[in-house]
């Protein structure tokens, strides 16, 4: 008995506060945010999240969760510590996915339903702009400077880049079937937008007025598995730019990317329907949501290993990670 | 007589920079003309014929277009017109002197075939949103004849994978008296030899001319239809060859055994219903239903992507002329986003659209076909359908 005290209080120990980060996972059909302490992954909490949440995100500080509600048709906003609720934000009609400039002032919401990115200010809870883009908007890629927020249209098959200075479209780039998301490299000089249905993540190099020109595209093949199954959605860069991890979806992967050749390197088989990723602060675990096992992995970066899963909430669809 | 014009210009987005293909102005038409018949009325009043069926499709389509057209300076246009049979080859010649080179026809095969041929004198591209005869895709295809509606035989397919895949492999198939019917059944038939399943027991309904607004109607159902189900082999399913729709529904409640029943009734075969969310076709519901008022019908979603496609070719080709768009669908450049899980094209061998088949038991999506474990050589979707080397069709070589 007492050394079952003994080791309980180790274990304890090892996950005081101030070590542990948090994991936030919007589950989509539970309405639910799971919460899961980095360290020694385990749910510590789970609250609700509004109905069908979807996009996650943080505010720089890491002190406010901002989390696309879309049926709600607004964005959501809690407190990372309490996980009381706060004023929500207007987002515009089904807000999907979106991204938040740095300063954390102005959020860029995609609405799935209406053709149109939303700006939103974070401070004064207005919204800024309405923008026009192509049919299903959905990935939302800011560059590291701010001056760009890159925009996909599902339907459209465009990715649109939209100026921050003025919200006007700017650049038009098609890409494959159904782009999900846009990514820029921590330095900005290259973007990648990933087309779940082409099964392709197409590449551009931006140059310094943050003009793209296609540099190329990456394919994936896995022995086994059908290539219609080969669906990349999520996808996240390590900060030094040479590593591109990409989630395919329905093949139930995420593939190691090497930036430099844009060939695969390496698939990591993970939970089932894989849609987005997200680092640790760190970079030391990559998670990724699998929405129909209902549970998140743990990736270990530099080994690129699966270490465990985590089961969450019912759907889980996004993924973001605090300190 | 319906004439509606969409003329949908985007308003707020000029032409910008475009990278990878050449941008210009395009003016691009379209015309979806219906033929509508005099028929039955269906078993369920829910099923009645929208007046706007295939259109409302067709004006989503326009819009999506128009949107993505808004950034390349394309602008697309689609007439739709809803005329009686005797009236469509009129309508087709008004479409034809207007320009129109691009025509979505809502029609029976027969008709279909007629119109389709005359088309081709104008060197204009038709798609064929509605009827499912296999010899159109075979012996009377046609080169400007592309097909969005699944065939008989990748309906049948994709219910005979489903129920293998089940083990569900001892079938009775019950089938209408006329010609329609006649083919469904036999469309059926070729399935279960592909598949492996046995058909044990096979029964002709013969239709008496009832209505199905006799208040006694159920009641005459509910004991002649067991009878008439009495003393078949042991067997797994029922299919039901309805094409028509005027006993199908009845069997699933009014077997002599209880058994799942499939095809016309049931487990139904669809392209597309207002229920299916999977995919992220929530999307794709939420905008048809805001033109529409109501759901989507395969019908719609049949005119709806047979437009889609035609735009996708413009925005990648940046051309609108008919040979173009032609070669482009025909190419495996060629790739949509259907909504079903995976990019839907043209079979080069006959202009059918590959796609896969939802199966619908009236409110949900049971499963989607092609079933794991049917493999192809090229392409998973041609797994359902006649594939190349069955195929008698000449006019794509």
């Amino acid at each position: 008995m007492k050394h079952l005290l003994v080791s309980t209080v180790l274990v304890f120990g090892a996950a005081t506060p101030g070590f542990a980060g948090k994991a936030f996972v919007t589950n989509e059909r539970g309405n639910t945010i799971t919460v899961v302490d980095t360290q020694t992954w385990e749910v510590t909490g789970e609250f609700f999240g509004g109905n069908r949440p979807r996009g996650i995100t943080v505010s720089p500080d890491g002190t406010r969760l901002y989390v696309c509600a879309s049926d709600d048709n607004l964005v959501r906003v809690f407190d990372t510590a309490t996980y009381r609720e706060l004023p929500s934000l207007p987002s515009g009609p089904d807000p999907e996915l979106f991204v938040i400039e740095p300063s954390g002032k102005r959020l860029y919401i995609a609405n799935e339903d209406d053709n149109l990115v939303t700006v939103t200010d974070t401070e004064d809870r207005t919204v800024l702009a309405e923008i026009p883009v192509g049919v299903e908007p959905e990935g939302m890629g800011i560059s590291p400077d701010a001056k760009w927020v890159v925009n996909t249209s599902e339907t459209t098959n465009m990715a649109h880049f939209i100026s921050t200075e003025d919200y006007e479209i700017k650049h038009n780039v098609l890409v494959d079937q159904r782009p999900r998301f846009a990514l820029y490299t921590a330095d900005g000089t290259r973007l990648f937008v990933t087309s779940e249905i082409g099964g392709t993540v197409t590449v551009m190099d931006i140059d310094g007025q943050g003009k793209p020109t296609v540099a190329g595209k990456i394919s994936f093949e896995v022995p086994g598995v059908l290539p219609e199954w080969l669906q990349p959605v999520g996808a996240r860069v390590t900060q030094d730019g040479r590593r591109l991890f990409v989630a395919l979806g329905p093949a139930n992967r995420v593939a190691v990317v090497d930036v430099q050749s844009l060939e695969v390197t390496d698939y990591i088989l993970v939970g089932q329907r894989v849609w987005q990723l997200a680092f640790t602060p760190d970079e030391k675990y990559l998670l990724t949501t699998n929405g129909n096992s209902n549970d998140i992995t743990v990736i270990d970066v530099k080994r690129e290993k699966a270490l465990r899963s985590v089961p969450v909430g019912d759907q889980p669809w996004g993924v973001v990670v605090i300190d | 007589m319906v004439r509606h014009v969409l003329h949908l210009v985007f308003p707020a987005l000029c032409l910008w920079a475009l990278t990878g293909v050449q941008a210009g102005a395009l003016d691009v038409r379209a015309a979806v003309l219906r033929i509508d018949y005099q028929v039955r009325l269906p078993v369920s009043r829910f099923e009645l014929l929208p007046a706007d069926r295939g259109f409302a499709g067709a004006t989503l389509a326009n819009e999506d277009n128009s949107t993505t057209g808004g950034f390349l300076g394309h602008r697309y246009e689609t007439v739709l017109r809803a005329v009686a049979p005797d009236g469509a080859d009129a309508a087709l010649e008004d479409i034809l002197a207007e320009g129109i080179r691009f025509v979505v026809v809502i029609a029976r095969a027969d008709d279909l075939l007629r119109l389709s041929d005359r088309a081709a004198q104008s060197g204009a591209l038709v798609f064929n949103a509605q009827a499912p005869d296999m010899a159109l895709r075979d012996g009377d295809c046609r080169a400007n004849l592309l097909h969005t509606a699944t065939s008989l035989q990748q309906q049948a397919d994709a219910i005979l994978q489903f129920a293998v895949w089940k083990k569900w492999t001892r079938l009775v198939l019950i089938s209408g008296s006329n010609p329609a019917d006649i083919a469904m059944a036999g469309a059926y038939r070729e399935a279960a030899a592909k598949f492996g399943a046995t058909i044990v027991g096979e029964r002709v309904f013969e239709y008496s001319g009832g209505t199905r607004r006799t208040d006694s109607g159920h009641v005459l159902v509910q004991r002649q239809l067991p009878a008439f189900m009495q003393d078949l082999p042991e067997h797994d399913v029922v299919i039901a060859a309805d094409a028509s729709d005027y006993f199908g529904p009845y069997l699933t409640y009014h077997l002599w055994t209880p058994r799942p029943v499939m095809g016309a009734a049931g487990l139904r075969p669809v392209q597309m219903h207002g229920g299916h969310e999977a995919y992220g076709a929530t999307q794709l519901q939420n905008r048809f239903e805001a033109i529409a008022g109501r759901y989507m019908t395969d019908i719609d979603y049949n005119a709806w992507i047979a437009l889609r496609a035609l735009g996708e070719a413009v925005t990648r080709t940046g051309s609108a002329a008919p040979e173009t768009v032609r070669g482009f669908l025909l190419s495996d450049q060629f790739e949509l986003a259907g909504f079903k899980g995976h990019q839907v094209d043209f079979r080069d061998w006959n202009g059918q659209m590959r796609q896969e088949v939802i199966l619908f038991d009236g409110r949900i999506t049971v499963s989607v076909s092609p079933q794991d474990g049917f493999f192809h050589q090229t392409a998973l979707q041609d797994t359902l359908g006649r594939d190349r080397a069955e195929s008698a069709c000449e006019m794509f070589n």
